[in-house]
């Protein structure tokens, strides 16, 4: 077994030892979760070590194939990461370790349950990532798809089930569309290899069945990204699932999405993403400014963080419908930030909600007073969702409109109106939550414990991380991209 | 003919069928005439009837292919895999039965055990036999099985209303099926198969329209077996009234009966001669493919709004069969192959909900969805079982049911690019069974129990439950096993 199997499957120790844990031992399961989590971000680093050494980790075991006629057809369980989905990987096994240690203080219902479910998430989207072929990585994609509806369910808020439902309903449309989508790639290309798929388009393919294809991968990675008409589900789910839930939804989920297209999209279709490059910028456009003028108008906090995300997803899309280095990267930029952004702002949401038990703007002021910590944080993590310099979000934004000022001047230039709303709407929430007389509704609040500084830190330090010397990750990009955009490879 | 010939042909071929018979027509003289200790090990003596049967079966793997009785009876490789799944399955349900054997309502009643078998032995003939005459013969033997199995429960107004149903929908549908028959014979002069094959290959001039109603005919007649729209409305009622196992029994054994007569007859006719006689095919696609929409729209759908579970799995069950009609539309080897495989990942999978259904609603008398609320706090195993179960009838990845149903998208694909179409619905389909099944999951884990009574696995129920569990995720992780076992 390989290290990436290894990696892939080392949540799953994790979920086995936790069935032979009694329920009972509240916080021996708690401190073997946390013990247990890190497994994955220990591989995870000692595959960025192989990485960074050249060293290959590709990995393939025959798993089926079908003959028909004289065709052989083959399905296979092969491993391999680039740049870009090693990226996503550390991104992934971070936040999730940081989640699993958030959640250690906030749920207290059926844990051994909950830490199964985790671990079987953790596993599903690493296999997301360290997949090399269509079919496995759709397996992957869907294995998130059970945990998550009961991590939603059992563990959420008021709307908890409706958000559920809702969850699995629109990730259930968008697979079904990746599935006819990948089956027929498989029929045309004889396998769902990433190099052989794009080798195949490039050689061949007629360019309506492309612009077809293309528009099924746009479509199922829209509904996950989300873009516009598809949004509502996620929404939900950012409002009514636990805020260590979020944290890994937000933080990495959604940026399956992104990964999809660039990798898929774009990867494997270019001329017909070039021909689709106008809608997507358009779409881009609504999002970020759709998402930030709904933002704006928000009561509940999370729902604030919810439409910003949406609107930062719109940055993404108009960095990949530039098609040039420069948009290619900073939408992966884009893609990462924001994950680092958004987990960090849902882990002080959830820090928030054990104190005031409640995330409404007009409920909450006068929070610097009483918990200058949490309050702190919150407006350094405002800072980098709104793209301060020297902060993740001001390198990846630029980045982007860097690449799409050069195809697309007009769009871009509108887009820009996008930033500025950022900062109203970031500032306004936060400010009015930080900011005007303490109200005493909800009694008695402890600023946070040293303990609860040290996930915050860490994300703060990798967003100041990227924000300050970006090549760090831009560095591993750039071959992928290269290959993306098929330049000299 | 005389005595030699009868004797020249290769009975021991046969043997699966005849252990059938000989344990069936034992049982019933056991029943009528043994002494008391030996009545109540009836059920025990079935099982091991099966498995003896299965045994004998197992060895036939790649044997030539056999003829016997100018073709009435016919070993070939297609027999040999649809009869492999048949008695896979009549093990599970035997062993289900057996599980609960304090349930007098099935185990007092030797009836079921024998009718079991018989019907068993007509799903087998249907599997292997090159005429319609002896098709037919086997058709009626399960048919008639099943409706007595139905309304055996003569006390309960469910099972005489499912009973009654089930013999008048029966009854047209068969006059549908012999009616189609009656033109094929008229048109081709003879019920053998292969015969017919030949007469079609031919150019049929004028009799064309009139051949092509009668194979309409008789496939809407074989539908009731599959229970497809248009002879699907008998399925909620009887499911519902029929005792669990008997309700199993008919979800996947009648089920793949009616699959297999169905590609045994249309895939025999057309594809017999080497040459395939597409054109009178191709003039059923689009009605097969309408089928096909029907039946997983209207199951599905109709699901959503059931309470009842039986009548919920009835329903997801129409939703099944109209995804196993979409390879029907192309005359393949690898349609009949993802057949093959749905429809023994659905045996495991059906099979192993059925069960936990039957144990709660032992323990909790009643049938309501609400047996299943707060199910992981009484009983995280079976919870955690019925998960399995339900995901893979969802098609989620690592279960049986996803290959499956990937393999039906693939199939689909590579015949027609027009059946993309079809993929299109059943993907709907998928989504909207999502609904119903992730809704028992949140009963579940979620609910609290809103039903009195303990539930308790006991050793004799967990083997059904194993092998369940253990053919839904073996097929989904190593899928190749069963699909290398078919090539």
């Amino acid at each position: 077994m390989g290290l990436l199997s290894f990696l892939v499957f080392s949540p799953l120790i994790g979920f086995i030892v936790f069935c032979f844990i009694p329920k009972k031992e509240q916080t021996f399961i708690r401190n073997s979760a946390v013990v247990l989590h890190a497994l994955p971000l220990l591989a995870s680093g000692l595959v960025l070590f192989q990485f960074l050494d050249h060293a290959s980790l590709a990995e393939k075991i025959n798993w089926i194939t079908f003959e028909i006629g004289e065709k052989v057809l083959g399905l296979h369980f092969e491993l391999d990461v680039d740049g870009f989905s090693l990226v996503l990987i550390l991104l992934t096994t971070l936040i999730g370790f940081l989640a699993v240690i958030t959640s250690t203080w906030h749920i207290n219902k059926d844990n051994r349950l909950f830490y199964q479910l985790m671990f079987l998430l953790q596993m599903g989207i690493l296999g997301v990532f360290a997949a090399d072929n269509l079919f496995l990585f759709f397996i992957f994609f869907e294995i998130t798809l059970v945990p998550m509806f009961f991590l939603i369910s059992k563990w959420g808020g008021t709307d908890r089930e409706e958000a559920a439902f809702r969850y699995v309903i629109y990730n259930g449309l968008g697979s079904m569309i990746l599935l006819i989508g990948i089956a027929a790639i498989f029929v045309l290309a004889g396998s769902t290899n990433y190099a052989e798929v794009q080798h195949y388009f490039a050689e061949n393919g007629n360019p309506t069945l492309q612009l077809g294809l293309a528009f099924a991968f746009l479509l199922a990675f829209g509904i996950k990204l989300p873009i516009f008409p598809f949004h509502s589900w996620m929404v939900k789910v950012h409002v009514h699932a636990p805020p260590a839930v979020v944290m890994i939804h937000a933080g990495v989920l959604l940026k399956i999405g992104a990964y999809g297209l660039i990798k898929f999209g774009v990867g494997f279709f270019p001329d017909a993403f070039d021909s689709l490059a106008i809608l997507i910028a358009v779409l881009g456009l609504f999002n970020l400014l759709y998402g930030a003028y709904l933002a704006f108008v928000q009561e509940d906090l999370r729902s604030v963080f919810a439409y910003s995300s949406i609107s930062h997803m719109g940055i993404v899309l108009l960095g990949v419908s530039a098609l040039n280095t420069a948009g290619i990267q900073g939408a992966i930029f884009q893609s990462v930030s924001h994950g680092l952004i958004a987990a960090m702002l849902f882990f002080l949401v959830g820090s928030l909600l054990a104190r005031t038990n409640t995330t409404l703007l007009k409920k909450l002021s006068g929070l610097a007073r009483l918990t200058p910590l949490l309050a702190g944080f919150f407006l350094a993590a405002a800072l980098a969702n709104l793209g301060l310099p020297g902060m993740s979000g001001f390198v990846s934004e630029f980045t982007v409109f860097l690449g799409i000022f050069k195809e697309m001047p007009i769009l871009a230039a509108i887009g820009t109106l996008g930033i500025i709303m950022t900062v109203v709407y970031m500032l306004r929430a936060i400010l009015n939550m930080t900011y005007g007389t303490y109200k005493s509704t909800y009694g008695e609040v402890q600023d946070l414990k040293a303990s609860e500084v040290v996930p915050a830190v860490v994300l703060l330090i990798c967003i100041i991380g990227i924000g300050v010397y970006p090549n760090a990750i831009g560095h591993m990009l750039q071959l992928t991209i290269e290959t993306i955009l098929g330049i000299g490879g | 003919m005389d005595l030699d010939t009868l004797l020249s042909f290769n009975w021991g071929i046969m043997a699966p069928e005849f252990t059938i018979l000989i344990v069936g027509v034992l049982l019933t003289v056991i029943d009528l005439f043994g002494p008391t200790s030996v009545k109540k090990n009836i059920p025990k003596l079935g099982l091991v009837g099966v498995i003896l049967a299965f045994i004998l079966l197992v060895p036939q793997y790649g044997h030539d292919q056999v003829s016997i009785l100018h073709d009435t009876y016919l070993f070939t490789p297609f027999a040999y895999y649809f009869k492999f799944i048949l008695l896979i399955g009549a093990m599970l349900i035997f062993l289900m039965i057996l599980s609960n054997e304090s349930n007098k309502e099935i185990t007092d009643r030797s009836e079921y055990i024998y009718l079991l078998l018989s019907a068993l032995l007509g799903a087998m003939m249907m599997a292997s036999s090159g005429d319609l005459i002896t098709l037919f013969v086997g058709l009626e033997l399960l048919s008639l099985s099943s409706y007595i199995m139905v309304g055996l429960r003569k006390k309960s107004l469910r099972a005489n209303e499912g009973a009654m149903k089930y013999v008048i929908n029966g009854s047209i549908a068969t006059a549908f099926t012999l009616f189609g028959m009656s033109y094929i014979y008229g048109v081709s002069g003879s019920t053998n198969l292969v015969d017919i094959s030949r007469e079609m290959s031919a150019s049929l001039g004028t009799a064309e329209p009139v051949a092509t109603i009668g194979f309409i005919m008789m496939f809407i007649g074989l539908s009731f077996k599959i229970s497809t729209v248009p002879f699907h409305m008998w399925t909620p009622d009887v499911y519902e009234g029929a005792s669990t196992p008997v309700t199993a029994f008919l979800s996947v054994i009648s089920k793949t009966a009616g699959f297999v007569i169905i590609m045994n007859i249309f895939f025999t006719i057309f594809t017999g001669n080497g040459e395939a006689n597409t054109s009178l095919y191709d003039s059923m696609l689009l009605f097969i493919a309408v089928l096909a929409i029907l039946s997983m729209l209207v199951g599905n759908l109709i699901a959503l709004r059931q309470r009842n579970m039986k009548r919920m799995l009835a329903y997801s069950s129409i939703g099944h069969a109209g995804y196993m009609l979409i390879p029907l539309t192309s005359i393949s080897q690898l349609s009949v192959e993802n057949v093959w495989f749905y429809l023994f990942a659905y045996s495991f999978m059906t099979i192993g909900a059925f069960m936990v259904i039957y144990l709660l609603e032992q323990q909790k008398k009643s049938e309501d969805i609400s047996i299943f609320t707060g199910l992981y706090q009484t009983s995280p195993v079976l919870a955690v079982c019925m998960t399995i179960f339900l995901i893979s009838l969802a098609g989620i990845p690592g279960t049986a049911g996803f290959i499956g149903k990937f393999n039906i998208f693939v199939g689909a694909i590579l015949a027609e690019p027009s059946l993309y179409i079809l993929a299109a619905v059943m993907a709907l389909g998928t989504i909207i069974s999502y609904l119903y099944y992730f809704n028992i999951l949140v009963q579940m884990f979620i609910r609290p129990p809103q039903l009195e009574g303990k539930v308790s696995v006991r050793v004799a129920e967990s083997i059904p439950l194993i092998a369940c569990v253990a053919g839904t995720i073996i097929l989904g992780i190593f899928p190749f096993l069963a699909l290398n076992f078919f090539q």
